[in-house]
């Protein structure tokens, strides 16, 4: 690991849904320095985007609370942890099974943490009732194989 | 979003623009309830052509739509869904429910 290349960002926001794509963005735009993919980079707003929904809907319930992000470069490896101060979560294993939700009413799907746990490569909830919630996501972006870019590059420019 | 309707095959076409998450879905399924309404077509598709991020948000989106869609007797219809996009589609089923179609 290049620990010359380590980095850290925070940033908090009060919870209201306008802020969603303020806060994908800005994750998205922090990964970029370990040139992921396309692809990669929307998995991780897709997986941002469900943490921070979540912490704003169920979490404060659309009452007024901070939503906390810290994400982390450690060599190729984007780790992300998004907290809320909210209600907090009643049953963690319960809350993970796919297309359970409290809120069906609100056209909910019970999808989001399915979704995190298919786009990141580990996501572990921490989450205490009346205290709050912290999700935290891992997700190892594969180096850009340079013999193979300059494999094509010659190729390209024979 | 925009939206257009043909009368002749009572095809009910909305164009999303928007990324659809918590923020702006309430204002999609305003306005797509709206049209519906006042169309009663027999056929909705929504167009992903323009949409540039979706979240569950999305899922719910279409599950109540769909179910909109069966109460007026009309079928509705998936186009030009993303990798991403359909990624999280297959992952809840809906789209054994909600087809994907052509549409240029
Ligand atoms: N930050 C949080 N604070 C309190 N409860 C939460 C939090 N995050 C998730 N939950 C609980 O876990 C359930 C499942 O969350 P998940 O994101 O999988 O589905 P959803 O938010 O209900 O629906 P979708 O994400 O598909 O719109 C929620 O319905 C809610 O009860
Ligand atoms: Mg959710």
């Amino acid at each position: 690991m290049n620990k010359s290349f380590d980095n850290e960002m925070k940033v908090e926001f009060v919870s209201k849904s306008s802020n969603e794509s303020f806060a994908r963005i800005t994750v998205a735009a922090f990964a970029a320095q370990l040139d992921p993919t396309v692809e990669e980079l929307s998995d991780i707003k897709t997986a941002v985007s469900e943490a921070v929904t979540n912490s704003i809907i169920h979490g404060y319930e659309n009452k007024i609370g901070i939503v906390k992000i810290i994400a982390k470069l450690e060599g190729q490896k984007l780790i992300i942890e998004i907290s809320d101060k909210g209600k907090g979560i009643e049953d963690v294993e319960m809350a993970k099974e796919p297309l359970y939700t409290t809120k069906p009413n609100l056209e909910r799907s019970g999808m989001g943490f399915t979704i995190m746990e298919s786009f990141m490569d580990s996501v572990e909830i921490e989450s205490i009732l009346g205290l709050g919630t912290k999700i935290k996501m891992t997700k190892t972006i594969k180096k850009p194989n340079l013999e193979e870019y300059e494999k094509d590059f010659t190729m390209v420019t024979k | 979003m925009e939206s257009y309707f043909n009368q002749d095959e009572k095809l009910l076409v909305f164009k999303v623009s928007e990324e659809i998450d918590d923020y702006k879905v309430p204002e999609i399924r305003r306005k797509a309830d709206y049209e519906i309404q006042r169309y009663m077509p027999k056929k909705i598709i929504f167009d992903f052509n323009n949409v540039t991020f979706m979240d569950s948000a999305g899922i719910g989106l279409i599950i109540g739509r769909y179910k909109f869609a069966n109460l007026i007797g009309a079928t509705l219809e998936l186009a030009n869904l993303t990798s991403s996009i359909r990624k999280i589609f297959e992952m809840s089923g809906i789209l054994r429910l909600v087809p994907e179609t052509e549409l240029i």
